[in-house]
């Protein structure tokens, strides 16, 4: 090897060694806060005043934080509520979108033009501005239910799904759709037959999307239905650190249960959810 | 009407219908209730008070121009500090390394997880943790966390960072992908160095993904309301109450539910104007490719 063949060589080793020295720090500090539940939700109380950063050892270790968080979030319950709420918004929102994105793509008239920009309008107004009118005319009509919050989801998820199925739908050639007509499918069928298995890629990442938010979503089932038995887990989880402020042993234990979930379905659904941030910016 | 216009109207009812009544009207309603002493609760007499309301927001309540002046000053700060993170975190997990699949999930990870359990979280942190270690290296710098006005400002920026910064990651990744493999050839043939090629090559054929990551950090720190209630509440004594949480404890902490209205509105334009005028001045520098 000569000279300037053994400088190359020596910069790739270099360049490699920067790149897993800055990938391992950066994963280090990413992870730290997880880590940091991980590791006290198996401490008493007493043992995470002496060592919050280490490792539990076999003396102070203890699997009665998650019995009692368990408990106290009433997690199975919430859990389930919350996955309710979640799906059946889902469904409904995506159902309602793709229909309104179909045929506001295939009228072209100023009608579906005005009703499309009103959709992309209404993404700036911040839920603060709708929040008080829409709690005073739920608690009036009795809204104040989980299928009064499914409602509002739909409502507040419908404007970004449809705008996401229309730059979609806009792709897909309208031939195929006039042929089933003339073979005598009317709307319904043809919506359903033809138009919806051709989304199918689109569906599952606007639906993991929608799934993601209304997950995680907290302040708008608290002002709805913040009543005992029909909490989400995000709801108890507040009312959990107003009942228990300071004990972080049951709080870490508690919040790493109800991160769980979420980590558990970005596994499976990573794929989708990087297409949905992608697709979702580029509109 | 015809036969289409009725399957016009009836694919299209359902969402519409929905959007109106959660979003349209009550916006619509909220307006004309800025005008109005309305407190929330139901019977009473609701008056209208013209631009009372919002004269109390400027002369009387100025917990309103705090929270605006802190919320700007985070906005500033968590737009350039998640975007710069982002756009290095895309950089190096774009290398043609093993493990960086492993990387953008980890970076990515924070974002699922809902702002509300993040910040507890990280007051666990910055109470407990960083209590420890100050006790332990004897140094100042991180004991008190959370107890007063700065240390809440960086506490929330931390958050902000660590929670959005995987998010723009991906986005600046899906950008960097579709700069042609030709172009950086023959950069590279040239003998065009790292910083040239950042500089004249790369950052120029950002530019719609950075329109997309600055709108959507701005936006995002404006509207923050999760993670400010559970990693400070707004406290010690509101000074790190943000816009969101300062509206919603007008309503529900005062009963002032008209002037939370009034308030939402100036939210609303100060939002909307910033997302508008941050679109149309990015979209002119971008490139076409």
């Amino acid at each position: 090897m000569n000279n300037e063949q053994l400088i190359h060589h020596f910069n790739k080793i270099l360049k490699g060694f920067l790149f897993y020295l800055s990938g391992l720090i950066l994963a280090c500090i990413f992870l730290f806060p997880i880590y940091i539940l991980f590791v006290n939700s198996f401490k008493s109380l007493k043992a995470m005043f002496l060592d919050v950063i280490g490792i539990p050892d076999k003396a102070t270790f203890t699997l009665k934080n998650y019995i009692n968080a368990f408990q106290s979030l009433d997690y199975l319950h919430s859990f389930l509520n919350s996955m309710i709420i979640t799906i059946i918004s889902t469904i409904l929102i995506v159902l309602i979108s793709s229909m309104a994105a179909w045929v506001l793509v295939r009228y072209k008239t100023k009608t579906s033009k005005a009703i499309f920009i009103l959709f992309a309008i209404s993404m700036l107004i911040p839920f603060q501005c709708q929040m008080l009118p829409l709690v005073g005319f739920a608690s009036r009509i009795g809204l104040m239910t989980p299928a009064g919050l499914v409602l509002m989801y739909m409502g507040f998820g419908t404007s970004m799904t449809t705008i996401m199925f229309h730059g979609f739908i806009k792709n897909i050639p309208e031939e195929l759709e006039e042929a089933a007509t003339i073979d005598g499918c009317n709307a319904v069928q043809l919506f359903f037959i033809i138009v919806l298995p051709l989304m199918r890629s689109i569906l599952i990442t606007v639906a993991v999307l929608n799934v993601m938010w209304i997950w995680n979503d907290f302040l708008l089932p608290f002002l709805i239905i913040n009543k005992e038995g029909l909490q989400t887990l995000p709801l108890k989880t507040y009312l959990f650190f107003g009942q228990f402020s300071q004990r972080w042993d049951l709080g870490s234990a508690g919040l790493f249960m109800c991160m769980i979930p979420i980590i558990i379905f970005y596994l499976f659904c990573q794929k989708y959810i990087v297409k949905g941030i992608t697709d979702g910016a580029i509109k | 009407m015809s036969k289409s216009k009725i399957r016009f109207w009836v694919f299209l009812t359902p969402a519409l219908i929905s959007f109106l009544i959660i979003v349209l009207i009550p916006t619509l309603i909220g307006f004309f209730y800025a005008f109005t002493n309305w407190n929330g609760i139901v019977g009473s007499n609701v008056k209208f008070v013209g631009f009372q309301n919002f004269i109390n927001i400027f002369a009387r309540d100025d917990s309103f121009i705090k929270a605006l002046e802190f919320t700007t000053l985070f906005a500033v700060f968590a737009t350039l500090l998640v975007n710069i993170t982002g756009f290095a975190l895309a950089l190096l997990v774009t290398q043609n390394y093993r493990g960086t699949t492993f990387l953008r999930g980890t970076f990515f990870m924070p974002n699922l997880i809902g702002g509300l359990l993040l910040g507890f979280t990280w007051q666990f942190i910055f109470t407990s943790v960083f209590d420890e270690i100050s006790k332990n290296t004897g140094w100042s710098f991180f004991s008190g966390w959370l107890s007063n006005q700065t240390t809440g400002f960086f506490g929330l920026l931390i958050l902000t960072v660590w929670q959005l910064s995987g998010y723009m990651m991906i986005i600046y990744i899906a950008q960097i992908q579709q700069i042609p493999e030709s172009i950086k050839e023959a950069a590279r043939i040239d003998g065009v160095t790292f910083w040239s090629m950042l500089k004249n090559i790369t950052f120029p054929l950002m530019m719609p993904a950075f329109t997309i990551g600055l709108y959507l950090s701005i936006s995002s720190s404006f509207k923050m309301f999760d993670q400010n209630l559970a990693l400070t509440q707004g406290g010690p004594y509101k000074s790190t109450e943000m816009l969101a949480l300062n509206i919603y404890n007008s309503a529900f902490g005062s009963n002032d539910f008209g002037l939370a209205q009034a308030k939402s509105i100036i939210f609303l334009i100060i939002v909307a104007g910033i997302g508008v005028t941050q679109l149309v001045l990015t979209k002119r520098k971008e490139v076409e490719m």
